[in-house]
C-alpha cells in the first residue's frame, strides 16, 4: 500500500471515530431524543478495558510459549572472554553475563530507549567513502514522546483517585511551571503534540520512512494525536465541567458507574478516542510496551559459552543401546560365534 | 511457557501497575462535593453554567483589566455593573464569603490548585465555634 492510501484509510477511520460520538451523543439527542451518554460513558469504556487488559496478557502469554533456543550474542561489545581480553563496565552492560548486567541494560533501554540512542544514518562522504553518523532525532521524538504521555497520563490520576497520590500535585506543579494562560497550561500537552506531530512528519518527509510506513503506524499516531486535540481543547477552550467528570470517572474505577448532567460532548469524544486506543493496543504495534521486557536481544546474557542451552524442540534422542543391541540378537550372535557379555538366559531370567 | 516464572511476575507487576486507581480508590468513591451558595443574593455575575466551566477565564479577564489597563467596573449580561473585585465583589459577606466552603469544595476534590492565593488573601472566616456555622 503506498503512502498516499495509507495516509487517506488511517486519517479516514479516525475521523470516523472521531464523528461516531459526536453523532452519538451531540446530533442524535437533538434529532431522535435518544440519549446514548451511558454507551459512551460506561460501556465502551468498561468494554475497552477488558479488551486492553485481557489482550495484553493474552498476548504476553502466547509470547512466553515461544521458545527461545539460544542466546543472540549480536551485542555491542566485546563477549567475556580470556581473562587478558578487555571486559569493562561498558562490557559488562552491553554484553553482559550476569544477571547484574543484563537488568542494567534493561534499565537503559526501558528507561533511556538506548537502542533508538545508537541509531545511525549512512551517508555518502566525499568521493567514494561512506560515512556512518549518529541520529539522534528519532531518539529525542521517542523520548519527548513517550514521557509527556507518561506525564500526561499520570496527571489524569487525579480524576481516577480520590485522595489524589502525592505525586500528582508536584507533576502539576512541574508541569505548570511557567504559569502562563488560564487553567495553567501544562507543558507536557504541548510537548506530547508537538513530538507526535515530528514523529508522524518523520515518516512522511524521509521517503525512505515513508515507504516502509503503512497504516499500522499512521493510525495510532493520528487516533493520540486526535486524543491530545480533544484533551487539549476540552482543557483551554470549550471547557468542561471538571466535577461531573470526575464523578463519571471515579464512578468507573469504582465499579458504581454514573452519568451525571451537564458533561460536554467533547469529553465523551475524549473518552471515546481513548477507549479505542485501550481497544487497539493489544493487536497493535503499541504492544512494544510489554513486548521491550521480552526482547531476546536485550534480556538474555550472553553465556554461550559457559552454560550449555538446549533447544527445547528438539526431540527427545532415541537410543539403542548396546545391551539391547545384545538382548535382541543374543541367540544369532552366539550361534555364529560371536562373543556376547551376557549369556543366553532362561526366558524367566529375561525379565 | 518457557521462563514462565519471570513471565507471570512480570504480567503481575505490570496488572499491579496499570490496575492502580482500582486497588487505590477500593471502591471508595467519595460523595460529588456541593458548594454552599449565598443565602440572601441569588445573581451571580454570570449565569451557573458559565461559572462552573469559565469562572477561571473571567477572573483572569478581571485580573487584567484591573492591574493592567486600571478598568475596574463590569458589566454583567443583564446589565448590572459590578466591581472587578475577587475579595470584594466575588467573595463580599452577601455571597462566597467562606474559601473553604465554596472555592475548597471542588478545587480540592479535582485536585486543583488555583495561584489567586499566591497574592490575595482569603476573607478571615470566624473560628468554627458556633454549631449553626458548621455544615
Amino acid at each position: 500500500m503506498n503512502a498516499i492510501l495509507s495516509l487517506i484509510l488511517s486519517g479516514g477511520v479516525v475521523s470516523m471515530l472521531v464523528a461516531i460520538p459526536l453523532l452519538g451523543v451531540w446530533a442524535l439527542p437533538h434529532v431522535f431524543g435518544i440519549h446514548l451518554e451511558w454507551l459512551f460513558g460506561i460501556v465502551i469504556p468498561y468494554f475497552a478495558v477488558i479488551i486492553f487488559f485481557v489482550g495484553i496478557v493474552y498476548k504476553v502469554v502466547q509470547w512466553g510459549k515461544c521458545p527461545v533456543p539460544f542466546r543472540i550474542p549480536s551485542t555491542c561489545a566485546q563477549q567475556k572472554s580470556l581473562p587478558w581480553i578487555k571486559y569493562g563496565y561498558a562490557e559488562k552492560l552491553d554484553n553482559p553475563v550476569s544477571t547484574a548486567g543484563v537488568v542494567g541494560r534493561m534499565i537503559l533501554e526501558v528507561l533511556c530507549f538506548r537502542s533508538l540512542f545508537k541509531n545511525t544514518r549512512v551517508e555518502f562522504g566525499s568521493g567514494e567513502t561512506i560515512t556512518y553518523k549518529s541520529a539522534k532525532w528519532l531518539w529525542l521524538g521517542a523520548m519527548a514522546f513517550h514521557y509527556c504521555f507518561l506525564v500526561v497520563i499520570l496527571r489524569h490520576l487525579r480524576f481516577f483517585t480520590e485522595p489524589m497520590p502525592f505525586f500528582v500535585p508536584i507533576i502539576e506543579k512541574v508541569d505548570g511551571f511557567f504559569q502562563f494562560f488560564l487553567p495553567t497550561v501544562y507543558q507536557s500537552g504541548l510537548l506530547l503534540g508537538a513530538a507526535l506531530t515530528f514523529l508522524l512528519l518523520r515518516r512522511l518527509l524521509d521517503p525512505k520512512l515513508r515507504y516502509i510506513s503503512l497504516v499500522a503506524d499512521y493510525f495510532p499516531l493520528f487516533l493520540i494525536l486526535a486524543i491530545v486535540k480533544t484533551g487539549i481543547l476540552m482543557r483551554y477552550v470549550f471547557k468542561a465541567d471538571v466535577v461531573s467528570i470526575k464523578e463519571l470517572t471515579m464512578g468507573l474505577v469504582t465499579f458504581r458507574p454514573v452519568i451525571p448532567e451537564g458533561i460536554s460532548v467533547i469529553f465523551y469524544l475524549h473518552i471515546f478516542l481513548v477507549s479505542i486506543l485501550f481497544a487497539y493496543f493489544p493487536f497493535s504495534k503499541l504492544m512494544h510496551m510489554a513486548g521491550v521486557f521480552l526482547s531476546p536481544t536485550r534480556n538474555l546474557s550472553n553465556n554461550s559459552r559457559i552454560v550449555r542451552h538446549i533447544n527445547p524442540w528438539n526431540p527427545p534422542p532415541k537410543y539403542h543401546t548396546y545391551e539391547a543391541y545384545e538382548d535382541d540378537f543374543r541367540e544369532k550372535m552366539i550361534e555364529a560365534g560371536l562373543p556376547v557379555e551376557k549369556q543366553a538366559a532362561s526366558p524367566a531370567a529375561k525379565e | 511457557m518457557y521462563d514462565g516464572g519471570k513471565i507471570i511476575v512480570g504480567i503481575i507487576i505490570g496488572l499491579v501497575l496499570l490496575t492502580f486507581p482500582i486497588w487505590y480508590t477500593h471502591g471508595m468513591a467519595p460523595k460529588r462535593p456541593e458548594v454552599k451558595l449565598p443565602e440572601k443574593e441569588k445573581q451571580c455575575v454570570q449565569s451557573k453554567e458559565y461559572m462552573k466551566t469559565k469562572h477561571m477565564q473571567l477572573l483572569d479577564l478581571w485580573r487584567d483589566s484591573v492591574v493592567r489597563v486600571a478598568q475596574r467596573s463590569y458589566v454583567a449580561p443583564n446589565g448590572t455593573k459590578y466591581d472587578m473585585s475577587l475579595q470584594n465583589t466575588c467573595m463580599s459577606a452577601e455571597c462566597h464569603a467562606k474559601k473553604t466552603e465554596f472555592c475548597d469544595r471542588c478545587h480540592d476534590y479535582t485536585g486543583v490548585v488555583p495561584y489567586c492565593w499566591d497574592c490575595h488573601i482569603p476573607p478571615k472566616e470566624e473560628p468554627k465555634e458556633k454549631p449553626e456555622e458548621m455544615h
